[in-house]
């Protein structure tokens, strides 16, 4: 079977819909079938991975620990928008840690997270066999 | 499919998965073992554990590859490996491991 | 290798719109679809921004949602073309993947 390159896009924030919750759930249900799998974080979805975030008070699961898994599951390219960022007065420093062991360094531990310019952005989008878009 | 651990009765769906992750306890484990025909002993409980652990971090239940992966790292490959795990779980890690570490079914587990 | 591009949200509502412009690359194809058509009215506080994508990308409505909505094709953007479901798949046909911004 020839690996495809798959593209999850991520452009909501985390709570108020059920988009990125059911996308998260995709790329790990997707994850089994072993493609080439990156997921992008712009818009309002790079409020996904911000640190801190706890649901206690609003009676919903908090997901955000698990995109901390994503590495388990062979998901190692997490590209995040700077612009998003920028517009939404965050930088890399408000995100989660999101690590992954490298099977293939000795288990190293290297980031998931790149931060990525919106052309460059650009360029992963039109570097796709399929998008998924949440 | 309820329970029923020191006289209290515990919520489960018509699975077998408890439906409060909060219910969870060892009596309550062992409870759920014996409903699925398995006795508990220190190998099982360490996958047991691990599920808990994993899921305490990462607030979702690994799927058989990643615990089989995970558990390869951890406790070397004589335990890391499928056959291993359908021998303490002739059902699978997912359905019975699970079940028992009071966890909902694994995501894309079907 | 090309993108269509779909938009489904009107673009006074959400970003969807500007963010795939933002995003698109040139040769790559826009159709706006469901509320998403109200991107291809002319004199729009974002009629200009999209006219000027329209230069390197080729932009689409969806008649049908546009007839639903009683735009005229007389009120699109110059360049803004109007295609009818068939036209549609072969849109998608024609590029080598779809993106949809929802």
């Amino acid at each position: 079977m020839t690996t495809k390159k798959f593209l999850y896009v991520n452009r909501k924030a985390p709570y108020g819909t059920i988009y990125a919750l059911e996308s998260l759930e995709v790329v790990l249900i997707g994850a089994a079938f072993e493609q080439d799998v990156s997921v992008a974080f712009l818009d309002d979805g790079v409020f996904q991975l911000t640190k801190g975030q706890d649901t206690g008070g609003i009676g919903v699961k908090n997901f955000s620990p698990t995109f901390r898994a994503l590495g388990d599951y062979d998901v190692t390219k997490l590209y995040v928008e700077r612009e998003s960022l920028e517009e939404r007065g965050l930088t890399e420093a408000d995100l989660q840690e999101v690590t992954y062991e490298d099977e293939d360094d000795d288990w190293a531990e290297k980031p998931s997270i790149r931060i990525i310019s919106r052309a460059e952005m650009a360029d992963v989008m039109a570097d796709q066999d399929v998008v998924l878009s949440f | 499919m309820d329970y029923t651990v020191n006289g209290e009765t515990i919520a489960a769906d018509e699975e077998g998965y408890i439906t409060n992750l909060g219910d969870w306890s060892q009596d309550l484990a062992g409870v759920i073992a014996e409903a699925e025909d398995i006795t508990m002993d220190d190998e099982r409980w360490e996958v047991v554990n691990f599920l808990r652990d994993y899921y305490d971090e990462y607030q979702i239940a690994p799927a058989v590859r990643v615990l089989i992966k995970a558990l390869k790292k951890t406790m070397g490959p004589e335990k890391g490996n499928n056959k291993y795990m359908y021998e303490l779980f002739p059902y699978g890690p997912a359905k019975q491991a699970c079940k028992i570490a009071g966890l909902p079914k694994p995501t894309g587990c079907v | 290798m090309s993108t269509l591009h779909t938009v489904n949200k009107s673009p006074f509502a959400t970003q969807a719109l500007l963010s795939c412009l933002n995003h698109c690359k040139d040769g790559d194809a826009v159709l706006m679809i469901e509320d998403g058509v109200y991107g291809g009215m002319a004199g729009s506080g974002l009629s200009e921004i999209v006219a000027e994508k329209g230069k390197s990308v080729a932009l689409f409505v969806l008649s049908p949602d546009m007839t639903a909505r009683g735009i005229d094709a007389s009120r699109l953007i110059a360049g803004v073309e109007g295609t009818d479901y068939a036209g549609f798949v072969d849109l998608v046909a024609k590029h080598d993947r779809t993106q949809n911004w929802l």
